[in-house]
């Protein structure tokens, strides 16, 4: 058994289905900060029988997790301070979703300029819809993760 | 700085303002002879769409303009891989306003928020066309007197037709507007109109003849049925008559019901409808070169909506 050990300020985030940690660690742009991150891969869960940890020790301002909401509803998000949890980040949809997923409407501007950013905008919170800003096709769930 | 992108990019009051500017040209064109004196219009058309461009063109010069631009993508430095945000900012140097086609979707949104000068959507793939809503309904307040409390049948292929989705999306700002689509099954009206219409207690009916209908309409819709739309040919043969308005089909029609189409028209509309008061299609083209003045002079800021 792995011990990883306690952080005493950042973000514990819990439940990622196993195998996901990498590419949230990439869209929180964790790469980017100068910090402590670690990655746990196929941890042992009573829930999800196998899933991923990210411990990340940052300033709690510093991370924007909002596009977690849009990534994986799942994800549990513990706010640490002083080494305990203090609170439990309820995740909102973001508004604005931006090089998170490939607009797929071949017929869309962004498959032609390669140096436009792939943002979509929260066109239906309540059955959770995205549409792409240029040409408005909805994000499938089969849409291509960044 | 504005541009059009959409049809529902203006209020209804903005639209009603720019339809009263739209009628005050209409009725005194001198009047506006020379209200865009040394202004200069490009027509970025990234593929070919003679009406819309000259429409703008005819616009800008009755205005007292001039005119630019490239008509298809071959002419223009498109063809040598220059991106459309880079081409915009070059026109931005060259020219007050621009109309953009372009076949891929979103292309004038990504030239909007690029450009120097104010940008018209001229048509972006299947996605919007905002210039041929602004005609239709000016076309109908003109013509009708109102924009609401009528019956309209859209009529022909509702599944693809992008002026029809774009008419419907504006058209249901205006109160009691009661919406009849009549298409063969194949091309009906997509799932996510009719749901919409029902969560916001609009009024709709689907029917596949157009004799069935016709009597109740105030105003009729026509698109294009096209024959590759179909799955097969037997379907085609069997239904394409029932979207073809001859005279016969307009005797079961009222007195002040108009035609309109956004044309270009093959045989879904027959010629010898031409001459009857009742049709306007040749009328909307017309509207569509005053809308344009309107909206090119309110873009510009030279009449503020």
């Amino acid at each position: 058994m792995l011990n990883v050990g306690k952080i005493e300020e950042g973000f514990v985030l819990d439940h990622i289905e196993a195998g996901k940690s990498l590419s949230i660690y990439h869209h929180l742009q964790l790469d980017k900060l100068d910090c402590t991150v670690a990655i746990i891969k196929n941890a042992r869960s009573n829930k999800m029988g196998k899933k991923d940890i990210l411990k990340v020790e940052c300033d709690i301002d510093t991370l924007d997790l909002d596009v977690l909401a849009f990534i994986d509803h799942n994800i549990t998000v513990n706010v640490i301070k002083d080494g305990e949890i203090v609170d439990k980040k309820d995740l909102v949809l973001p508004k604005e979703i931006k090089n998170i997923i490939k607009c797929k409407n071949p017929r869309c501007i962004t498959s032609i300029e390669q140096e436009l950013p792939h943002i979509f905008i929260l066109a239906d919170e309540e059955k959770e819809v995205y549409r792409c800003k240029y040409c408005e096709e909805k994000a499938s769930d089969s849409a291509t993760l960044w | 700085m504005r541009h059009l992108m959409n049809p529902l990019d203006f209020t209804v009051e903005e639209l009603d303002r720019l339809f009263d500017l739209a009628d005050d040209i209409a009725a005194d064109p001198a009047k506006y002879a020379h209200t865009c004196d040394g202004k200069k219009l490009a027509t970025c058309f990234y593929e070919p769409s003679t009406r819309t461009r000259l429409s703008f063109e005819a616009a800008m010069l009755n205005l007292g303009g001039q005119v630019l631009g490239f008509s298809d993508a071959g002419s223009s430095s498109a063809s040598k891989g220059e991106s459309v945000s880079d081409t915009i900012r070059i026109i931005s140097c060259y020219a007050d306003i621009c109309a953009m086609r372009h076949p891929k979707e979103g292309a004038p949104m990504v030239a909007a928020g690029r450009s120097g000068i104010p940008v018209i959507n001229a048509g972006d793939g299947g996605h919007q066309h905002p210039t041929q809503t602004l005609t239709d309904l000016l076309t109908i307040r003109a013509l009708k007197g109102r924009l609401g409390n009528f019956t309209i049948g859209l009529c022909g292929d509702l599944k693809f037709g992008r002026t029809v989705h774009s008419l419907i999306n504006a058209l249901i700002r205006y109160p009691d507007i009661r919406f009849l689509f009549i298409s063969p099954p194949e091309l009906r009206v997509p799932d996510y109109i009719t749901d919409m219409l029902s969560e916001r207690g609009i009024e709709y009916e689907e029917v596949i003849r157009l004799e069935d209908c016709m009597a109740d309409l105030d105003l009729l819709y026509m698109t294009r049925v096209q024959r590759e739309r179909f799955f097969n040919e037997e379907d085609y043969v069997r239904l394409k008559d029932f979207y073809i308005l001859n005279k016969e089909k307009l005797t079961l029609a009222k007195e002040d019901m108009l035609i309109l189409h956004p044309l270009p028209r093959v045989n879904e509309i027959s010629v010898e409808v031409d001459d009857d008061p009742r049709a306007v299609y040749f009328k909307q083209a017309q509207y569509g070169v005053y809308v344009r003045m309107a909206l090119i002079l309110t873009l510009l800021e030279i009449v503020p909506v």
